[in-house]
């Protein structure tokens, strides 16, 4: 594409005054300035800034977000295709570089498909319309005698030109306003809706792939990083004198701690920069350091819980969502069921851990990284290197998994501190055990609720208290009380008809670096909230099933803000994304009639059930387990999501397979703990996830057809996992566990 | 120098003895299909062939891996086409992908020498293989469709 071209579509975006009414929603504003950065196509033709179009007929559609495993570098592009009336074999995707004109690239939840659904069609649609408008200029005749098919423009007496041969004609063309734009009738989809393979499959298969780790420049040096085992320590000596005589090692850094909270920032360390890895961390294990101690230093995790523990389950808390009068209804009650839940701290442990390769040259900084989110690594970069950020470029790689620890760019940071330093391509290499000991944590947490039931076996009265340390902690120096944002995570947005309800928040002060984990605080509160429905239902001698269909009552949209709380509804609105209370009662139903729920089982065996909403989305899971002499196996899984349109069944379903085993490694084994404010464990003999062994032999998934929008898939599987498991456990043996991992009272 | 043969090819590699294979591949000869997950031998991302036996090419010094026949993923086939490989495509296994490489050296050093494995002995042979993303019922799947496929083949 040549600048004069690139000037006068700037200029006619200008006078047609395109950003006003044009294509461009939610901030996607097509810069030019940035379009020679996120194609590299020596003759494509730029249609948008998602889509362009090579002489030969390839087009080329921009994947934004970062894929971790989700299959969204396939799913979003292929929206694109459909709409646009490409042929999916002539479609290359290409990866975005950080770029705000795409709109939020931070891969996180749940909400590529929900956010960009209607946007991908919008793009493939004005691709289509400037190809057809290309063809009737090039025929001379009306352009609704013109329509795109099959990578080609075919005119009603059936004359055809194919899509490469109006790339340059197209690519001249105004961007079509929204209202030229039709978008296909769901009947019309060609891939939407189709299991299209992921386009990474073959080079998966092959070993063929470029992760974070895979980058290699010419020149480069590797950097392993001895960091501060506790938060908020800093470097009090260090002798590096052994690790320079490593053979490989050519440079010792230090990295300065940066004062809390600890945000996205470095951890403070050394790091040992060598020609090849092993020299890396070789040098590293003959670096001697001290560290001073911290406020941090004193935190041990068990005590920590055990006093949240006592505290949500004495003392009063701050109330969040308040219905009817709770005191009274628990006073007029003789029945009363009281339960604690603990759940520990966990690790993200994806498979590759934290990777980053970055170099600086001339006050630009170039990174490769297996991020999620690559502005927020730009935005970081500029500001640890203080320089502009344009001057800081982000390739994002595939991601060895990301499961939300690689929203956090804090070894992004490190390789461009150190690149600058050493004046070389340097790759930043987390071990293992950094990557285990030095996360942002999922949240630990500790719950309190009380119930109250009539004659009947309703429940006339739900008290809940909660205490865990908030992401804002991270960000915030002493913020320790979850907000309303976080608590609609399960724990405020209870769905139960019961007439008075209170929820409490108590403090819990932060001592790690809290982050997000794939579905957050839906993990403790599903636990708290789907263990407690069950454990009502057991009191009030009802099937759990009934009970819970019951408590959820009446086909109805969900308000809170009449009861004090700010939903937060993933920042949709209620509106364009009601809570349906019967979708929630649809998935337990149809699930639980897809299983032999309330078969006769011999002793030691047993059904458990949870449903929950969350990411929008409606997922009821029914696990089996068998228990005998005290081993704890699963032996199905089963789970029903609703989670609206749904674009590539098959990866959909892989998600929520993966939901399935994610949710078994972290009810059944996953547990970190801290002593004198160090994580004691390290690598996966310590933090075990599942092994193929451990995972039933049956685990199947299914969908509830819909045509309503797209909610989110990623993480709305995990919640459900732990609290089926556990009532599971009790319907087996009568044995009722309110702490997770479940390895604390079993062998699994 | 230390004298290598991988994928049939040799190499004279400048590395100390007792650095691990995975690291020679990767950084030396720049055959990153092989993947880093734990460096103990917890995880089996590393997995590569040993005269045809499955290894973890972490735990693998060099001085010892220079005395046999090493195979990687870059190796198995050509275009992708071992029929561990195309059972994985067809199940559409990976998810992230990251640890399909040891999974796949796994299954295909079982192959080897199980043709006809059982549930069972396919978890058995496939534990040391973790997988986060949670793909391990297609991998099952893929292995029972791959010995299949080759006792049709043959």
């Amino acid at each position: 594409m040549s600048t004069i071209e690139k000037i006068s579509r700037r200029r006619l975006l200008q006078l047609t005054g395109i950003s006003a009414g044009g294509l461009v929603l939610a901030g996607l504003v097509p810069a030019l300035s940035g379009m020679t950065n996120i194609l590299d196509s020596a003759d494509g033709q730029t249609l948008n800034i998602f889509v362009s179009v090579r002489s030969d007929g390839r087009v080329e559609i921009i994947a934004h977000r970062s894929e971790m495993g989700t299959g969204i570098r396939t799913s979003l592009p292929q929206v694109v295709a459909d709409e646009m009336g490409a042929n999916w074999g002539q479609v290359k995707v290409i990866q975005g570089l950080a770029n705000s004109d795409y709109g939020s690239q931070n891969t996180d939840g749940s909400r590529s498909v929900r956010d960009f659904y209607t946007i991908m069609r919008q793009m493939g649609a004005s691709a289509r319309f400037m190809l057809e408008e290309a063809a009737a200029h090039v025929w001379g005749v009306p352009h609704s005698e013109c329509a795109a098919s099959d990578h080609q423009v075919k005119h009603i007496d059936g004359r055809v030109l194919g899509f490469g041969e109006l790339a340059v004609h197209a690519a001249k063309l105004p961007l079509p306003g929204l209202a030229s734009l039709t978008l296909k009738a769901p009947e019309q989809f060609k891939y939407i809706g189709k299991s299209v393979p992921i386009v990474d499959l073959q080079d998966m298969t092959s070993g063929n792939t470029t992760y974070g780790i895979d980058v290699s420049l010419p020149g480069m040096l590797y950097a392993s990083i001895e960091r501060a085992p506790f938060l908020g320590g800093k470097i009090e000596s260090f002798d590096d004198s052994a690790a320079r005589k490593v053979k490989g090692v050519v440079q010792v850094v230090s990295i300065e701690a940066r004062p809390l909270p600890a945000k996205f920032n470095p951890i403070g360390g050394v790091a040992v920069v060598a020609s090849n890895t092993w020299s890396a961390m070789r040098g590293r294990e003959a670096l001697k350091l001290k560290w001073r101690e911290s406020e941090h230093t004193q935190h041990d995790s068990n005590v920590y819980l055990d006093a949240l523990a006592v505290d949500v389950s004495s003392n009063p808390g701050e109330v969040v969502r308040q219905r009817g009068d709770l005191d009274t209804a628990m006073s007029a009650s003789s029945s009363h069921v009281e339960a604690t839940y603990r759940t520990p701290y966990l690790a993200h442990a994806s498979m590759e851990p934290p990777m980053a390769t970055a170099v600086v040259r001339d006050g630009v900084c170039e990174i490769w990284t297996c991020t999620q989110a690559p502005q927020v690594a730009q935005a970081e970069i500029a500001k640890a290197l203080g320089i502009d950020e344009k001057s800081v470029k982000v390739h994002v790689t595939l991601l060895g998994g990301g499961f939300g620890r690689k929203s956090k760019p804090d070894y992004v940071v490190e390789a461009a501190l150190l690149a600058r330093q050493v004046g070389k391509p340097v790759q930043v290499v987390w071990s293992r055990e950094d990557d285990i000991r030095h996360d942002f944590f999922h949240a630990c947490c500790a719950q309190y609720y009380k119930g109250a039931l009539d004659d009947k076996g309703k429940v006339v009265a739900w008290l809940a208290r909660e205490a865990a340390p908030p992401i804002g902690s991270t960000f915030t120096a002493g913020e320790n009380l979850m907000s309303d944002g976080a608590l609609s995570q399960t724990f405020g947005s209870i769905p139960f008809e019961i007439p008075n309800i209170r929820l409490e928040r108590n403090k819990a002060n932060g001592h790690a670096r809290i982050g997000w984990m794939r579905s957050v605080y839906n993990i403790p509160f599903g636990f708290g909230v789907g263990s407690f429905v069950d454990e009502l239902a057991h009191s009030a001698g009802k099937d759990p099933r009934d009970f819970l269909l019951e408590l959820i009552g009446e086909d109805r949209h969900l308000e809170f803000a009449s009861e004090g709380f700010d939903f937060g509804n993933h920042g949709r609105t209620l509106t364009d994304f009601p809570y349906e209370t019967a979708r929630l009662k649809h998935v337990v139903r149809d699930l639980t009639a897809r299983i032999p729920w309330g078969e006769k089982l011999p002793d030691g065996e047993g059904w458990g059930l949870c449903a929950l909403r969350s990411f929008l989305s409606y997922v009821a899971v029914a696990v089996k387990v068998r228990v005998s002499a005290n081993k704890l196996e699963v032996t199905q899984m089963h789970c029903l999501a609703d989670c609206g349109t749904v674009v590539n069944p098959d990866r959909v379903h892989a998600q929520l397979e993966g939901a399935m085993t994610f949710g078994l490694s972290l009810a059944l084994m996953g547990e970190i703990t801290f002593e004198q404010g160090v994580v004691e464990q390290s690598n996966f003999h310590d933090y075990p996830i599942a092994r193929i062994n451990q995972v039933p032999a049956v685990i199947k998934t299914y969908l509830v057809p819909s045509d309503k929008a797209p909610s989110g898939i990623g993480e709305p599987g995990v919640p459900p996992v732990a609290p089926a498991i556990a009532n599971a456990v009790f319907a087996a043996i009568g044995r009722r566990v309110r702490e997770l991992p479940l390895n604390k009272n079993f062998t699994v | 120098m230390i004298k290598l043969k991988v994928n049939g090819d040799l190499h004279e590699v400048d590395a100390e003895a007792d650095t691990p294979l995975l690291w020679v591949l990767r950084d030396f000869l720049g055959l990153r299909g092989t993947k880093f997950g734990c460096g103990k031998g917890l995880c089996g991302a590393c997995t590569i062939h040993l005269n045809g036996k499955a290894m973890r090419s972490c735990q693998l010094p060099l001085s010892l891996a220079a005395e046999g026949d090493i195979l990687t993923i870059e190796g198995l086939s050509s275009n992708a086409s071992h029929n561990v490989q195309r059972a994985w495509q067809d199940n559409n296994v990976p998810q992230c992908g990251y640890c399909q490489s040891g999974q796949i050296m796994s299954a295909a050093a079982l192959l080897a020498s199980n043709a006809n494995p059982t549930d069972t002995e396919i978890d058995t042979a496939m534990s040391g293989n973790l997988c986060r993303c949670g793909t391990y019922p297609r991998i099952r799947a893929a292995i029972s469709q791959a010995a299949k496929d080759r006792g049709e083949n043959t």
